[in-house]
């Protein structure tokens, strides 16, 4: 057994001296994110004896404090801060009174006196071990949840049977889901889904019927909706933005509505992360469709938010400015946001999303878009030869395999397999041993267009039987 | 009712002015408008016979005065309809509800944006009047106006508050019409009480004394307060957004 330290990361709970901080910091140990602390939470790593850097970064918009100590000798290296970010480090358990009456909005603290076990094999650097409450934290700051869907800690967003309706009308019922940190989720639907009514309930717009969800790691009550709304941003189909003020103007109110205190720096990160600064002075009015989504991106982006809700980003846009908008989200993605993602386009779904959820009132799946194929459909091999089999029923039914066929055009066939990458060089021998001049033997790709349509129109076939 | 968030307030207020001075119909409209309400008493008082006496002379003094009252009320009905309802139209009333923004800060805010250019006018044009009557009108009606001392008092303390009633009811209507043309219209209603008063003086039933001026003033702050307070409640995000009222709410 190897001691190993214990470092406590948390933002203070409340009356911050830094008000321009995030609201949600990443926390990254040697170069891996393990966990992401919101205000008033702390969390818990261990590290194996060693030196070690901690950076404590704002969504990437901000420079962010950082600290480098050695584990061995439980010593601080050394602490670099940013002019506007503050972050401090306290040793030993007596610091915890003393970081309480400090008002740096970080705190790192290390504890030399906590010996655990040693991690397995080589999870040591990325592994989350727990985000476990402390004393001096406001219960409802209190989070237990196990980490999910990767290393990032508890979900970003839960939801749990949530339901909206508008008097007799359901917009929406009984949807469950969790959305892990840094995952960028699709949600799908057809038009009048309830997509748009699920971003606005999440969002505080709209009260649920029934159901439940934390947003940000907060719960979903009418208490905490300005919390929620704080920690939170939202980019409505139409961006929304006030035509006869500048770029600039827009920011700025939106800036001040969000108490970002001073917004100079913000707006301008905001800006280049959109690749809008030249247009800064600009009137929004004067700006084509796709500059002024991308001005809603970088309101969105001002806040530094747990959780971007993006409700039809692409809408309305010609192919040039969806694909800018596209390599947008790819960049937030790469940078670790958490991204809900509302759209009926899914092609830009397969392409963006980690997970993506099929809404049609009630929700009809949730996955990687690779499982969904794979629950929804059988495997399949597609296979063309120069010239049409002979006999091709004899030859497939030769295949164990093979539970049935078919041939959409003369030397073309599709073969249902349950395992089409153990079954394929067997299909192979088989054509050669026939003599048949195999030109290309694959598996049979499902879009998720395919699985779309497929979930749509069994609700379709539902409701008219 | 929090404490108001004073920095959100603020950044109301600047946006909407900021928005109001780069909207030509709206710069127009409060230039336009009040110099039209100038008209009238200008004309009744440079018309006054100066031979005239005793309650004559008043009518010819006092009607015109009175008259100026409409001012503040008459300014800000078009702006404070299109407070909400103009932001829904416009697409931007949700990406601002979906901020921390409490719907105390966005009307109050909103309600100094309007407040603050529609006093100021009143105020000058009143100004302008006085500033007139005392240089060109002759010295018998100026001398009679300068000794209105209690509808003097009454222009001077009731034009805020009048501003704040219309701008009360005309963001009242602006919260539930579905279209600014509709709630301009409706806005204009704000001005009907304080016509009724305004006639009720003109005919004699009130009669203008400081004490009575000083009560009036009274009474048309608490009556803002209250309506301003209901105002807030009225303000359902989710009516805003979707058209209906949340259940429970």
């Amino acid at each position: 057994m190897t001691a190993t330290a214990l470092v406590r990361i948390s933002r203070r709970s409340s009356g911050s001296a830094q008000p321009s901080l995030g609201r949600s910091w990443k926390v990254v140990v040697d170069g891996n994110i393990v966990g992401t602390i919101t205000r008033g939470q702390l969390l818990d790593i261990r590290v194996e004896p060693g030196p070690h850097t901690i950076h404590v970064q704002s969504m990437r918009l901000l420079r962010s404090p950082s600290v480098s100590f050695d584990a061995s000798a439980v010593q601080v290296v050394g602490l670099e801060c940013h002019a506007r970010s503050e972050g401090v480090l306290f040793q030993g358990r007596l610091f915890w009174l003393l970081a309480s009456l400090c008002k740096h909005d970080i705190w790192i603290f290390l504890d030399p006196d906590e010996s655990v076990e040693p991690f397995e094999n080589s999870e040591t650097a990325t592994r989350v071990d727990s985000l476990r409450p402390s004393s001096f934290l406001p219960a409802a700051a209190r989070i237990n949840t196990p980490p999910r869907d990767g290393p990032e800690g508890e979900p970003a967003l839960v939801v749990d049977r949530l339901t909206k309706r508008f008097g007799a009308r359901t917009a929406f019922s009984d949807v469950s889901f969790e959305v892990a940190h840094g995952e960028v989720f699709g949600f799908l639907g057809p038009n009048g889904a309830g997509k748009t009514t699920t971003v606005r309930t999440l969002g505080t717009l709209i009260v649920p019927t029934s159901g439940s969800a934390c947003v940000a790691g907060i719960p979903l009550t009418p208490e905490n909706e300005g919390e929620i709304r704080q920690r939170i941003s939202i980019m409505p189909e139409a961006p929304g933005l006030y035509l006869r003020l500048s770029v600039t103007e827009n920011l700025e109110y939106f800036a001040a509505l969000y108490g970002l205190h001073p917004a100079g720096t913000r707006i301008k990160d905001a800006l280049d992360a959109v690749n809008l600064a030249d247009r800064a002075d600009d009137l929004c009015g004067g700006l084509s469709k796709g500059l002024r989504q991308r001005v809603g991106l970088a309101r969105t982006l001002m806040s530094d938010p747990a959780i971007m809700f993006l409700d039809e980003p692409t809408s309305g846009l010609d192919p040039v400015a969806a694909r800018e908008v596209h390599d947008l989200i790819i960049g937030l993605r790469q940078k670790g946001v958490t991204i809900f993602l509302t759209t009926h386009r899914l092609d830009e779904a397969e392409k963006l999303c980690d997970r993506v959820a099929i809404l049609n009132t009630t929700l009809r799946t949730v996955g990687r878009p690779a499982e969904l194929r794979a629950q929804l459909f059988q495997g399949a091999l597609l296979l063309k030869t120069v010239k049409p089999l002979s006999d091709a029923e004899q030859l497939f039914s030769q295949i164990a395999d093979v539970e049935s066929w078919r041939s959409d055009e003369p030397g073309s066939y599709v073969l249902s397999v349950s395992d089409p990458n153990a079954t394929a060089p067997e299909v192979v021998r088989a054509l050669v041993g026939a003599g048949a001049d195999v030109l290309s033997v694959g598996e049979a790709q499902h879009s998720l267009e395919d699985i779309y349509l497929q979930l749509v129109n069994e609700d379709v076939e539902v409701r008219s039987s | 009712m929090m404490g108001l968030d004073t920095p959100r307030v603020r950044a109301v207020v600047r946006k909407e002015l900021r928005d109001y001075r780069r909207k030509r119909s709206i710069v127009a409209t409060m230039i336009i408008l009040p110099l039209v309400f100038l008209i009238e008493p200008v004309v009744t008082i440079f018309l006054a016979p100066s031979a005239e006496a005793g309650s004559s002379l008043n009518t010819y003094v006092v009607i015109p005065l009175l008259y100026l009252l409409l001012l503040p009320v008459i300014i800000p009905s078009t702006l404070a309809a299109y407070t909400v309802v103009g932001e829904r139209e416009q697409g931007t009333l949700e990406p601002l509800l979906t901020t921390p923004i409490r719907q105390q800060e966005f009307i109050v805010g909103k309600a100094a944006a309007v407040m603050i250019p529609s006093a100021l006018l009143s105020y000058v044009v009143i100004g302008i009047f006085l500033i007139a009557v005392e240089l060109f009108a002759r010295a018998r009606i100026s001398s009679a106006i300068f000794h209105q001392g209690p509808i003097l008092l009454a222009l001077f303390l009731f034009t805020p508050l009048l501003a704040g009633w219309a701008i009360v009811v005309g963001m009242a209507i602006s919260v539930r019409a579905s279209e600014v043309r509709v709630a301009q219209q409706l806005g204009m209603l704000a001005s009907l009480p304080i016509i009724g008063v305004v006639f009720l003086l003109a005919v004699g039933v009130i009669h203008p004394t400081f004490p009575a001026a000083l009560l009036f003033a009274l009474g048309i702050l608490m009556l803002d307060t209250v309506a301003l307070r209901i105002v807030s409640r009225m303000f359902n995000r989710e009516r805003l957004v979707t058209g209906v009222k949340a259940a429970g709410t």
